[in-house]
């Protein structure tokens, strides 16, 4: 799927978070990513940070070529788990 | 005039306990405070004759034929306008009363044409009933003297004839515009003998105010207003109980019939969801079921370059199974997924998510709630733990103000709009808060309070505004919060909005609405007592939809609005069962009840009850499966009902989807914008051919009912049965009761419903389970589903959707009263002679600026497409802001907006897209084409000999 796209709605899901403490907002855009996206999305955003876009400059809306410093942190997080994130329970 | 399960008791039912206890003719009867005599009466099991009168709307006490005697008091007073007293000993049937009744009656047939026999209400005619109950034989003033016999019938209306020689002037079609539509077209026009009923300004229907909504119809005694299909076919003889399938409101409707064939369809007096009220699309839109487009017969065909070729049932299923198959043996399970309608019933959308997670073995299901509410249950489950509506729509009689955010509820949900107008009139105050300057601003005897008249895209920095004056004014419900809400999340979000970047002045240069404006409005939706949000779309399709549900909800728990009558936070549903296409699992990420598919205790359940191991991973969604199919991992689909190549926005990209799978099944009722890129078309069934059953918008289950046989010979339910047989994973049920049997057994909101008990009870709100046998008309009472309610932070981020010189405008699309989505359905009935096509709105000097006329055809151009249509020039929209609606293909609205959408849900921006207009005399390119492509699209080979 077109990275752009993906990198984009990353960074939309983190922007929301933004207005809570960071660690609170990499937390919860992880686990928006766990819960929301199909797993191939997850891989394909995950393989994002090695080709370029996983800058973590942005801070803006969804804006911008590289993921944000939330998003980008929750996608380092994702990236983590070799499987590319197991769900988190409940929704 | 009323289907016979609506039984006429004269007069309104009043509310309370039974308390007054009286005689009538001998019998007691004990009736609640301010029950009239006449309804007392029809209590005890006896009528009294009237005209004027019906229970529907208040007494009038104009006809003198439902005069009584009371012990005891002098005169004969009119049964309909005097409220029983205790102790009464009411007589109905005197030689005195026979006498003045026999006198009136003579003076209305004097006057009357005496064509019963050959009249289209012969039969259905409460004039004729009352001549013979009160043994009226002859007429002493004959028939000679000056009369109003032989007038020019109104033939304008396409569905109902206004035949002025039989009226009788009851007043009852003057009351029920009035009273239950709230419109006020209609009038008495001229006095005595001159009196007439006249529509707006003495104009025929169709140019007069009237909305078609049929109660006028519904009201009349005589022929004098009847439906144009009674005065062709005649009188119905059986009737079938249903669910409307057009809007949220999902109105309960009689079904009449002749056999086969529906004769009418009339608001049933009982419905709980419309208390005996319709709008134009249900009481009269319903030709569609019959129209010649319906494609009746199974096709298939290689390539959508090919002409369709009619086959079997089997052969079309086996095909769709075998293709299906190839497809994940090819490219992988998760290659293939389906999509249903939120116009399918419960027991539809739930075989087939199921068929997708059980015979796919993939989650790649969703349903069209994605394109409308789906921020709705992200964020209502987020703040109360539900992902529904707080109330039922009777609520809304006892709100004190209504806060009316991002919706047009006269002409998308217009039976619900009159029950809020009639509160309206009652004296509940009103703010809404809308880019355009919807009817309900300023109509007939409603005139809100505030009108924000917001820019697009700005509804967080309005309630962010809204929530400062709340928080800073110390107009929080302390207690309410401190009892029911976690309070460090209300902490974080009172700190949050108190900042002055969130103050109404602030936000007024991003809003556009003035800061005193929302000041006073956010004082009242505080302070007025009872106040109630109803939202519509205009929430929903932003980039920040979900973000403004939680946005309303923490305005309600900041106020204490919410778990008692008359207040809450209530969607507005778009279609007739968003909100049971969302209970029902459709969605890729879980199962019915909102559970997500990684809770393993509940997939377990599920993998026991289906018999077949299930995916913890969430699946694509709509949006996604477009992506994914233009990027080559997505290769087929089964679409129920849904027409995704209109409805959906960009449209050129969802069609490069669409033409880049191999296998795209349609179930639908007629060659659909989808269909074009089809390579398996299977026949649907109508509402009116199936049994089932729809979730309104406050949760209302409701049951459908086969009215006629299938016209393509299965159901919705048989055919998905069928391929998932095919499939090699077996569906077994005899009935939709049987499917119903299984989502009470797997999901604990309802675990009490069944079509036993909704064949008793009408209609019931989930939850339905132990804790609630009858359901659960307002939630949240007492405390929050998840607990605690849960404040939101949430932060204003602007739409990546900009205005600038290429594009300075910005569109909004909406829908219109006498057209319903897509237009599949409306489109083919008479409603057309409302809207034949999609207009654009445009401010005056938005046109002037272009030398654009009323009417001129116009080029409207986003960044991703272009189309034409003709202008309308009006003020309803502000300066800067254009409107549409998205009913007709041949315009094709969404050709027009772009990918954008909700954060969490990617529900589209629909509601703000940058836009240029420019006058024009030829289609687009866009347009040209593609009407070339639909045509060549629909092509079906002939029969072989």
């Amino acid at each position: 799927m077109d990275a752009q796209r993906l990198i984009y709605m990353a960074n939309q899901i983190a922007a929301f978070f933004t207005a809570y403490p960071e660690q609170e907002a990499v937390a919860a855009t992880e686990n928006h990513l766990r819960q929301f996206w199909d797993p191939r999305m997850r891989a394909q955003l995950a393989a994002c940070l090695g080709e370029g876009g996983g800058a973590g400059k942005d801070e803006g809306g969804g804006a911008g070529k590289e993921l944000s410093a939330i998003a980008h942190a929750a996608v380092l997080r994702l990236a983590a788990d070799k499987a590319a994130g197991a769900p988190a329970p409940g929704a | 005039m009323a289907a016979l399960l609506d039984c006429d008791m004269g007069t309104p039912a009043r509310p309370g306990t039974a308390g007054v206890t009286l005689e009538i003719d001998g019998m007691a009867v004990t009736v609640p405070q301010g029950t009239s005599l006449m309804r007392a009466a029809a209590l005890a099991g006896v009528k009294v004759p009237k005209l004027c009168a019906t229970d529907s709307l208040e007494a009038f006490g104009s006809c003198r034929l439902c005069l009584v005697e009371i012990e005891g008091r002098r005169g004969t007073p009119a049964s309909c306008t005097t409220p029983a007293e205790p102790g009464m000993k009411v007589s109905t049937q005197t030689d005195k009363l026979a006498k003045l009744r026999r006198g009136v009656m003579e003076l209305y047939i004097s006057d009357h044409p005496l064509d019963c026999l050959t009249c289209a209400a012969n039969g259905d005619c409460e004039l004729q009933d009352m001549a013979g109950a009160v043994g009226l034989r002859d007429v002493r003033y004959g028939y000679a003297g000056e009369n109003h016999l032989g007038q020019a019938k109104d033939e304008s209306n396409p569905y109902f004839t206004f035949d002025p020689s039989k009226c009788i002037l009851c007043s009852r079609c003057v009351r029920a515009c009035e009273e239950t539509q709230g419109t006020f077209a209609l009038t008495i026009d001229g006095r005595g003998f001159g009196s007439k009923i006249a529509a707006g300004m003495n104009e025929n229907f169709l140019s007069s105010e009237c909305v078609s909504c049929g109660a006028c119809v519904q009201a009349c005694p005589t022929a004098t207003l009847i439906e144009k299909n009674v005065v062709e076919m005649g009188q119905p003889e059986r009737e079938v109980l249903t669910t409307c399938a057009y809007c949220g409101v999902g109105c309960t409707f009689v079904a009449e019939l002749q056999g086969d064939r529906v004769v009418r369809m009339t608001p049933h007096k009982d419905g709980k969801a419309n208390r005996g009220h319709s709008c134009v699309k249900g009481r009269f839109a319903w030709g569609y079921a019959t129209h010649k487009d319906r494609v009746t017969k199974p096709m298939i065909r290689a390539s959508i370059a090919d002409p369709w070729r009619e086959v079997s049932w089997e052969e079309a299923i086996g095909h769709a199974a075998s293709e299906f198959r190839r497809i994940q043996g090819k490219y992988g399970r998760g290659a293939v997924g389906g999509i249903t309608s939120s116009r399918c019933t419960n027991e539809e959308t739930y075989l087939v998510q199921k068929l997708v997670r059980a015979a796919f073995g993939n989650n790649n299901t969703d349903t069209c709630a994605r394109v409308c509410h789906s921020p709705t249950g992200y964020g209502l489950k987020t703040a109360f733990g539900t992902s529904a509506g707080t109330q039922d729509f009777d609520s809304v009689m006892q709100a004190d103000l209504v806060l009316v955010i991002g919706a047009n509820p006269t002409d998308a949900h217009p039976v619900f709009a009159s029950r809020m107008k009639r509160r309206l009139r009652e004296g509940a105050r009103l703010i809404v808060a809308d880019p355009r300057r919807i009817d309900l601003v300023r109509m007939p005897h409603v005139e809100a309070a505030h009108h924000l008249q917001l820019l697009p895209g700005t509804n967080v920095a309005l309630i962010d505004a809204m929530a400062h004056v709340i928080a800073t004014e110390s107009l929080i419900d302390e207690d309410f919060v401190a009892e029911r809400c976690e309070t460090a999340d209300f902490q974080s979000w009172r700190a949050f909005v108190s900042k002055p970047e969130n103050s109404p002045e602030a936000m007024e240069r991003i809003t556009g609405v003035p800061a005193a404006e929302v000041r006073a409005a956010a004082r009242l939706y505080a302070t007025a007592g009872n106040a109630a949000i109803y939202y519509g779309l205009g929430v929903t399709e932003h980039s920040q939809g979900t973000t403004m549900v939680m946005g309303m909800a923490n305005l309600a728990m900041a106020t204490g609005n919410l778990g008692r009558p008359g207040v809450g936070v209530n969607p507005l549903r778009g279609q007739n069962n968003v909100q049971g296409a969302c209970d029902m699992g459709s969605f890729p990420h879980e199962f019915t009840g909102y559970r997500h598919v990684s809770d393993g205790p509940v997939r377990a359940m599920f993998e026991a009850a289906w018999g077949v191991a299930l995916d913890a991973e969430p699946g694509l969604r709509i949006p996604n499966m477009f992506d994914a199919a233009l990027d080559g991992s997505f290769k087929g689909l089964y679409v129920q009902g849904e027409d995704i190549a209109q409805s959906d926005p960009n449209i050129k990209h969802v069609s490069a989807a669409l033409a880049a799978m191999e296998c795209v099944v349609v179930q639908d009722l007629f060659l659909n914008e989808t269909a074009a890129y089809a390579h398996v078309f299977l026949p649907g069934a109508s509402f009116l051919e199936k049994d089932g059953t729809f979730t309104n918008a406050e949760r209302r289950i409701s049951r459908v009912r086969r009215a006629v046989k299938p016209l393509s010979g299965l159901a919705d339910w048989e055919a998905t049965m069928a391929l998932s047989n095919a499939l090699g994973y077996p569906m077994h049920y005899n009935h939709p009761s049987e499917i119903m049997d299984e989502i009470a057994r797997l999901t604990p909101g309802f675990a009490g419903v069944s079509y036993d008990l909704l064949d008793r009870a009408g209609s019931v709100q989930w939850p339905c389970n132990d804790k609630a046998p009858e359901g659960t008309p307002v939630m949240h009472i007492g405390g929050f589903a998840r607990g605690k309610g849960r404040f939101m932070i949430t932060q204003y981020v602007p739409t990546d959707e900009r205005t600038g010189p290429r594009f300075p405008l910005l569109l909004t699309t909406g829908r219109i009263l006498s057209q319903y989505n897509v237009g599949a359905q409306s489109r083919r009935t008479d409603n057309v002679v409302w809207h034949e096509e999609d207009v654009l709105e445009i401010h005056p000097h938005d046109a002037e600026n272009r030398g654009i006329r009323d009417g001129d055809r116009v080029a409207l151009v986003s960044r991703v497409g272009d189309t034409t249509l003709p202008a309308r020039i009006t003020d309803r929209v502000q300066p800067g802001v254009v409107y549409t609606t998205f009913h007709h293909p041949e315009t094709g609205a969404n050709v027009i907006t772009t990918e954008y959408s909700d954060w969490a849900t990617n529900c589209p921006e629909y509601k703000v897209t940058a836009v240029e207009v420019r006058a024009t005399n030829r289609l687009s390119n866009w347009q040209a084409e593609n009407s070339e492509f639909r045509r060549r699209a629909a092509r079906i080979a002939p029969a072989a000999e």
